[in-house]
């Protein structure tokens, strides 16, 4: 068998181990109903077209909108109409719009006349989208990455405090041990996030929001490399944290520095999402440019070249945190008495081969 | 057929931790279809030696060979191995988890979940084969890992105190379990504290004692070395006499009882001649001396 093999059968029973975890479920089940609710219910609540009461005199505009019409015989029939709360509006003679307590924009937008509108710049994003969309995209790197890094932390005390680890160091390299780890928090974070992202899509089609969608796409595009490699990034620092220690009570004490490594991009970018030199900075920098990035060409700020730079200078600081995550984690996995320091564990490389 | 080259060596093996040095210049034999005890003081060395045998830690010198060649990962994974400190997944089943190991070990799913079926049966835990491990008592939990040591039928079987925290039934399955592999050609090496249960079950004996190997070989042969010739005798009257007899030591002395070793090339039958002629002798008999005799004597 060779590393290969083993780290499937690694990355296998985590997954296993995960997919039957309540915790696990019942958050993925909480994102989903999240995805669902933000996407659905503003449809919703919108409710349908007003209904309104109106002779068959005055109806054919009404109708014309889309709205539900009701033909009564006369105005005063209209007018009882609305207090009977039969209908959400009447239109009499006037013509006058006649409601309870809020004008019904529909009925007034269907009997009016509206100017030309020419837009000179068609592309640019409203400015309330093009908060959420990198507040969106944020929330989701921060979240995943925080939450499948410490599950990824806690698998590997889990195996130093039942002492497994030493059967499992005695069969299967260590290095296949911890990218069998990676990979299984990697692929479920992905399939997590594809799970959030084909409810959201079913939502905006139902919602009727395909124009945001399509606005979304070539973000969406380059989100996912930017995600997956800023994922392994810090899914290496999650790994050699969880090894420097043995027990999970103790896992806070080095926990801290990768949650602010992770926190701080995160804020970063919320809060200078319209400080163009501050996010041409953050895009750029690996532990922002995962949410920095993709905001920038949603915004179409960024050059066509930005992004590969970016993502190649991610590459580099993924690459190297897995080195040295990997070196860590090696030099700590067997030091099960106390809590190792990093120096330590740099140092020493116990196992042969 | 065993090959007489089926030995698992180790040759002048050292390591230190820091300043301190763990193992010196450690070298001994473990026998295939043996069952060698390996047995030493808190801290003297049993578990940093298993540990380097399975590759966990590094040795700083010698070298460790199995059929005559060098370990190898791939040969080390053909090892069943038991770790002192025991752990399992608490939150998988016991088949899941034996199975799993057994994969690891580079079985094929089907005969990880075959052999794990055979083994789950064979030390009593067929029936609770489907529960967490969590929920299992300290002794099944132990039997399970007796299961994860033994899963993928490995070709050495190195056991760091397999019998501490087992109730005696437990105790007489796992002997029962290990003394089939050992009779099926394996090398077992197990450690323990408890000098009784190996005197019971160690065909040799392997003694350490701050990080040295003070003695090593068959375990009668041993028990013939470093052990005087001992005697029991009881008397009417008080023995103290037996003090300044030639050739006896005094081991114990206690009224009209007495235990006493002889110098070697010194014959017994002057002694009970001694005693007969101080009174009646009501017993004289010859003693064997335990594990825990040749353990004080070498260990020194």
């Amino acid at each position: 068998m060779n590393t290969l093999q083993a780290t499937r059968l690694v990355a296998a029973r985590e997954i296993r181990v995960k997919l039957r975890d309540r915790t696990f479920l019942i958050s993925t089940v909480f994102f989903l109903l999240l995805a669902a609710a933000g996407t659905i219910l503003p449809a919703v609540l919108a409710g349908g077209p007003s209904s309104v009461a109106v002779t068959e005199r005055a109806a054919e505009p009404l109708r014309a909108a889309g709205l539900e019409v009701r033909v009564v015989a006369d105005d005063r029939a209209a007018e009882q109409a609305v207090h009977d709360g039969d209908v959400d509006a009447a239109v009499v003679t006037g013509p006058t719009v006649l409601a309870m307590d809020d004008a019904p924009d529909d009925v007034v937008t269907a009997l009016s006349s509206r100017p030309e509108v020419r837009l000179l710049n068609p592309d640019a994003v409203d400015p309330a989208v093009a908060f959420l969309v990198p507040f969106a995209f944020a929330f989701i790197f921060f979240v995943t990455s925080q939450g499948f890094g410490v599950q990824i932390a806690q698998s590997i005390i889990e195996e130093k405090q039942t002492r497994i680890v030493e059967i499992l160091v005695a069969a299967v390299p260590v290095r296949a041990l911890l990218a069998g780890k990676l990979v299984a928090g990697t692929l479920l974070a992905l399939g997590q996030i594809a799970l959030v992202a084909l409810v959201a899509l079913a939502g905006m089609t139902f919602g009727d929001d395909s124009g945001l969608l399509s606005l979304l796409a070539p973000a969406i595009g380059w989100f996912v490399p930017f995600f997956l490699l800023g994922f392994v990034l810090i899914a290496a620092m999650w790994a050699a944290a969880g090894a420097l220690v043995n027990r999970l009570e103790d896992i806070g004490g080095v926990s801290m520095p990768v949650q602010l490594t992770v926190m701080l991009p995160f804020f970063a970018v919320i809060f200078l999402h319209d400080n163009t030199p501050a996010m041409r900075v953050l895009s750029y920098l690996p532990f922002s440019a995962p949410t920095a990035m993709p905001l920038r060409l949603f915004t179409g700020d960024a050059a066509a070249w930005e992004p590969v730079v970016a993502l190649v200078l991610l590459l580099a600081a993924a690459a190297g945190f897995l080195l040295a995550g990997a070196r860590v984690y090696e030099g700590a996995l067997l030091r099960t008495n106390g809590r190792t320091s990093i120096r330590t564990a740099w140092r020493s490389r116990e196992t042969v081969a | 057929m065993v090959a007489v080259t089926d030995v698992l060596r180790l040759d002048g093996v050292d390591r230190s931790f820091g300043d301190r040095p763990a193992l010196r210049n450690v070298s001994f034999d473990v026998a295939a279809g043996r069952m060698t005890g390996f047995v030493g003081g808190n801290g003297a060395g049993k578990t940093t030696t298993m540990r380097i045998i399975l590759g966990v830690l590094a040795a700083d010198a010698g070298r460790v060979t199995w059929q005559g060649a060098p370990l190898t990962a791939e040969a080390r994974r053909r090892f069943g191995y038991m770790p002192e400190e025991r752990g399992l997944y608490p939150k998988m089943s016991v088949r899941e988890q034996v199975t799993y190991l057994g994969q690891l070990h580079g079985m094929t799913a089907a005969a990880a979940r075959r052999a794990t079926d055979a083994l789950l049966e064979r030390v009593g835990l067929a029936e609770r084969g489907d529960d967490l491990l969590e929920t299992l008592s300290l002794g099944n939990q132990q039997r399970a890992q007796i299961a994860a040591a033994l899963v993928h039928e490995p070709e050495v079987l190195v056991l760091d105190e397999p019998f501490s925290g087992l109730d005696p039934l437990a105790v007489d399955t796992v002997v029962g379990v290990l003394r089939e592999r050992a009779a099926a050609g394996v090398p077992v090496l197990f450690s323990s504290h408890q000098l009784d249960v190996v005197e019971r079950l160690c065909d040799d004996l392997v003694i350490i004692s701050d990080g040295v190997i003070r003695a090593a070989g068959d375990r009668e042969e041993l028990r013939r070395t470093y052990t005087s010739p001992r005697f029991e005798v009881v008397v009417e009257t008080d023995a103290g006499w037996l003090r300044d007899q030639p050739g006896v030591t005094l081991v114990d002395l206690d009224g009209a009882r007495a235990v006493f070793d002889l110098a070697p090339d010194t014959d017994e039958q002057p002694v009970l001649h001694a005693a007969l002629a101080r009174g009646p002798v009501r017993a004289f008999r010859p003693v064997r001396p335990s594990l825990t005799e040749i353990f004080r004597e070498v260990a020194q």
